[in-house]
């Protein structure tokens, strides 16, 4: 399984070590979570609610359980342990048994001998629902009737640094907004469930938070951890939308009832259902500043629509509101965050996790500032750039590495692209809805953003990793979730070169080793390279101690710094390191059919060190390539509570023709006290500032203010006949 | 599966070259589906069974079809290719190749896919008499049926690159 048993010969740190499981990828073979199998399996399929608001009258089983080849259905009467499940406050029911809180939440699971069977049996539960009105705008949220025990508001943060009363000599406002985007990872979720003669039940899950999506289906299942013996299957992506569990508890609670073996996957519609979704945001800021660009105050108000359960709203509003200003040193603020609860899709991780939203307005706003004060954007940026020893607003002090000022040069000063060839294809709107040449008008913009590495607020997200040698072969065994990232490369190359080694096997990642803790928040390089590193330097002085020993083994736990909650004020030492990005976007727009065609964005980073050069290139360009997406053409529509664009008919990705040219002007190394090798982790940050920047190029070639991403058509159509 | 769908007929697929009698199937299933579930051959993967991504791109008698939308039994006998067909540990293909020294992989769900259609992209473009079918933007847009969430791209254009300049 995934890159189990694979050996590679060569290269160390700091060069492009090819991926192990590369070759198994090109040729098919390589096993994903959906592809697994096992005899005498049956598929699980689930019931879910067409409503985002409804009181549950009655769920009759009986039809479906009477189709030939249904060996169980389960509804909430079925769960075994606990009732309820979610990463920071188990607010989230296994099934809805009484009242459904979104469209698409689990009513009930079949497990039939054939998909069909499954789909039939599905479609043959009968449910009578007693429509409630959803509460859906996240405005009315803290006023409103709580729709949950424990109440509509996940978290009310405020932040107050110096002495938010000051004012500047120039104010700027303005109000933003962000639609709803998914992380559409192309693997649907899946996952096999196999029973254990011990009553215990094994989970190959594709996953990003091995040990903690056993510890809520253990959980749920009334199980002993040790009970439900987990190992990652193939993911096919991840980007946050794998951090909270979806179909974990189903697929082991169908296995368990039936005793065989139980396959699970969601079609695209399931998944765009079935995980928690980016944030929509709307963001009220006002900015004060002296004659001569200096900022002095920042105020804002921030509500994250986290959808009908908790997920990891608290955390995502913390990371809003905490760089809520941006990479600039601001000595007096106030920010007003409100994460609330509605009836909308639950919403939880994705890639920038927080910083993404007020980035699009904290970047809106510096421009606006920049035109009132009669400035260059770029040079009032620089002027209040953050730099080592300097605190951000929550008082925090950076001591690590804090290259804005470079990252923000090396992006302008980096050649523009040509003009356009005036190519079909070229041109905004493609062949098929091809701008007019004399209508296209180019623009240029700018953003810079930044975003902590690892968990904050006090959090021990640790990393496990057990290393042994023998016979000059490596074997490193640790639960990290490969996702995608690369980070089965990195396992690799740090072992070679920490034990000078050639052969490093990485072993399948599973609930045998310790926690790796989650593949999110650009952490695992740090954290379980750091694990990987210490189990490694760990078997070397065992190797100096004791050099003819058959074999050598260690097992390290690496945790980072520690930090601290933040207090009443919003104010303490809650993140263990930061990253810095600017973004610069080139956009085509034909400013009569509102037509966009990014033309190429080029980026500088703060990487603290490459540690593979390949890879960190294919991090930056996808990154940018979902920053682009929010930016022009991603979002799910939700309706009234209800989801309108389910698949990828409707919900557009950037395709191969959509996705611009990305140029990577620098990738600063200024290595990271405290971090393993000096290496920050490099995938959040590229899809940080990339949504920002396109919306500040749109708003060059047009005039019009671009308050919302995904930007459409008739925003700047709209605002075009306003101009004129 | 149950004979609650009728007709379940018997038909034969030419799969990579071998023959592959499939009997008691459902008639409603997908080409994708039937190489996937009942003749081991995973490689083209089922990411929207919509039509929508490219992730189950094989081909049908040359031409590149997306598996899901393709009902099994109607390519009965049909000539069928697959990733599986591309190349092997080995020796692998020139396209595979390509994308393994571009660093085109990452969660490799849409690879299967693209390899079929950079292949396909490679053998009719050489068919070509004239002019230069591989400018980037001919590339871009016979791949734009294949989505990629993880790569954005740059490096998938740069392994067709490379394999198209390893065909001449
Ligand atoms: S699975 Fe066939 S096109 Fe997406
Ligand atoms: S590599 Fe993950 S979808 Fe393409």
């Amino acid at each position: 399984m995934t890159a189990g048993g694979l050996k590679t010969r060569s290269p160390r740190l700091g060069e492009s070590a090819p991926r192990p499981d590369g070759i198994p990828k090109v040729l098919g073979e390589f096993a994903f979570g959906n592809d697994l199998w096992a005899d005498g399996m049956l598929w699980g399929k689930t019931l879910r609610a067409p409503h985002p608001s409804a009181r549950i009258v009655s769920v009759d089983i009986g039809p479906a359980l009477a189709i030939d080849g249904v060996a169980a259905v389960l509804t909430a009467a079925d769960v075994a342990g606990k009732k309820t499940y979610g990463l920071e406050t188990p607010d989230q029911p296994v099934f809805a048994s009484e009242v459904v809180r979104y469209m698409g939440e689990p009513i009930a699971v079949v497990a039939a001998d054939h998909p069909e069977t499954a789909r039939r049996a599905v479609a043959a539960i009968e449910v009578v629902y007693e429509l409630t009105t959803p509460l859906v705008d996240a405005d009315l949220a803290a006023e409103g009737t709580p729709i949950h025990p424990d109440g509509n508001v996940f978290r009310h943060l405020v932040i107050r640094h110096g002495d938010p009363t000051v004012q500047g000599e120039v104010i700027v406002e303005g109000t933003y907004e962000v639609g709803m985007q998914d992380q559409a990872f192309m693997g649907p979720e899946s996952g096999l469930a196999i029973p254990d003669d011990d009553g215990g039940v094994e989970l190959f899950i594709s996953t990003q938070f091995l040990h903690v999506d056993r510890d809520q289906t253990a959980a749920c299942l009334g199980l002993a951890p040790e009970k439900v013996r987990a190992t990652v299957a193939g993911t096919g992506g991840a980007f946050g939308g794998r951090e909270d569990i979806c179909l974990q508890v189903h697929v082991c609670m169908l296995a368990l009832h039936t005793g065989r073996p139980v396959k699970m996957l969601y079609s695209r519609e399931e998944s765009f259902l079935g995980h928690v979704h980016r944030h929509p945001a709307k963001l009220w800021y006002r900015h004060h500043a002296k004659r001569d660009g200096t900022l002095v105050n920042v105020e804002a108000k921030l509500v994250f629509d986290g959808g009908a359960y908790a997920s990891t709203s608290s955390a995502v509003l913390a990371n809003a509101s905490c760089f809520a200003g941006g990479p600039y040193l601001i000595p007096n603020a106030f920010i007003d965050g409100w994460a609330v609860r509605t009836n909308n899709p639950p919403c939880g991780a994705m890639r920038g996790f927080g910083a993404v939203q007020t980035c699009f307005a904290h970047e809106a706003q510096m421009d606006k500032l920049a035109a009132a004060l009669g400035m260059d954007a770029v040079e009032l940026r620089l002027r209040n750039v953050l730099k080592t020893g300097d605190a951000i607003l929550t008082g925090q002090v950076l001591t690590g590495a804090v290259p804005v000022e470079e990252v923000i040069r090396a992006c302008v000063e980096s050649p523009l692209p040509p003009k356009a060839t005036g190519a079909m294809l070229e041109r905004p709107g493609g062949a098929g809805r091809t701008a007019d040449a004399h209508h296209v008008r180019r623009g240029v913009g700018f953003a810079v953003g930044f975003k902590n590495l690892m968990f904050s607020e006090g959090f021990d997200d640790y990393s496990t990793a057990r290393v042994r040698l023998q016979d000059g072969v490596a074997t490193v065994h640790c639960a990290c979730a490969e996702v995608g990232q690369g980070f089965v490369t990195l396992v690799q190359q740090i072992a070679r070169e920490v034990l000078n080694v050639d052969d490093v096997i990485v072993a399948p990642a599973d609930t045998s080793v310790g926690s790796a803790g989650s593949t999110s928040a650009s952490r695992q390089t740090w954290m379980s390279g750091g694990a990987v590193e210490g189990a490694c330097r760990m078997v070397s002085e065992q190797m100096e101690r004791n050099p003819g020993a058959s074999y050598y083994e260690a097992t390290f736990e690496h945790h980072h710094a520690p930090t601290e909650q933040l207090d009443e004020n919003g104010q303490g030492n809650a993140h263990v390191s930061f990253a810095f990005v600017a973004h610069r976007a080139v956009v085509d727009v034909d400013v009569e059919l509102g037509l966009v065609k990014v033309i190429e964005v080029a980026t500088a980073q703060d990487v603290g060190r490459v540690l593979n050069p390949l890879q960190a290139l294919g991090q930056i360009e996808g990154g940018i390539a979902q920053g682009v997406g929010l930016a022009v053409m991603e979002e799910m529509l939700v309706i009234d509570g209800v989801v309108r664009n389910a698949n990828f008919t409707d919900y557009l990705i950037p395709t191969t023709l959509d996705m611009p040219n990305v140029l990577v002007a620098s990738l600063i190394e200024q290595p990271e006290p405290g971090a393993p090798f000096g290496a920050k982790g490099i995938g959040e940050p590229p899809t940080i500032s990339s949504t920002a920047a396109v919306a500040a190029a749109i708003r060059d070639a047009t005039g019009a203010p671009v308050i919302r991403v995904p930007v459409r058509p008739e925003h700047l159509v709209f605002a075009a006949d306003l101009v004129s | 599966m149950t004979d609650s769908y009728s007709p379940h007929p018997a038909y034969r697929l030419m799969v990579n070259g071998e023959p592959h009698d499939v009997s008691d199937a459902w008639i409603g299933e997908s080409l994708l589906h039937v190489l996937r579930e009942r003749l081991e051959l995973p490689g083209a993967k089922s990411a929207c069974e919509q039509g929508e991504c490219g992730s189950c791109s094989v081909l049908v008698d040359g031409v590149l079809v997306c598996a899901c939308l393709v009902a099994a039994v109607t390519v009965a006998d049909a000539d069928i290719r697959t990733v599986e067909s591309c190349g092997s540990s080995q020796s692998l293909s020139v396209v595979q190749q390509a994308f393994v020294d571009a660093g085109a992989v990452q969660c490799g769900f849409c690879t299967p896919g693209l390899i079929m259609a950079v292949q396909d992209l490679i053998d009719r473009g050489i068919q070509l008499p004239h002019a230069s079918p591989f400018d980037e933007l001919a590339t871009r847009e016979a791949l734009s049926g294949n989505l990629c969430r993880c790569t954005g791209y740059g490096r998938v254009l740069d392994a067709v690159a490379r394999a198209v300049e390893a065909s001449r």
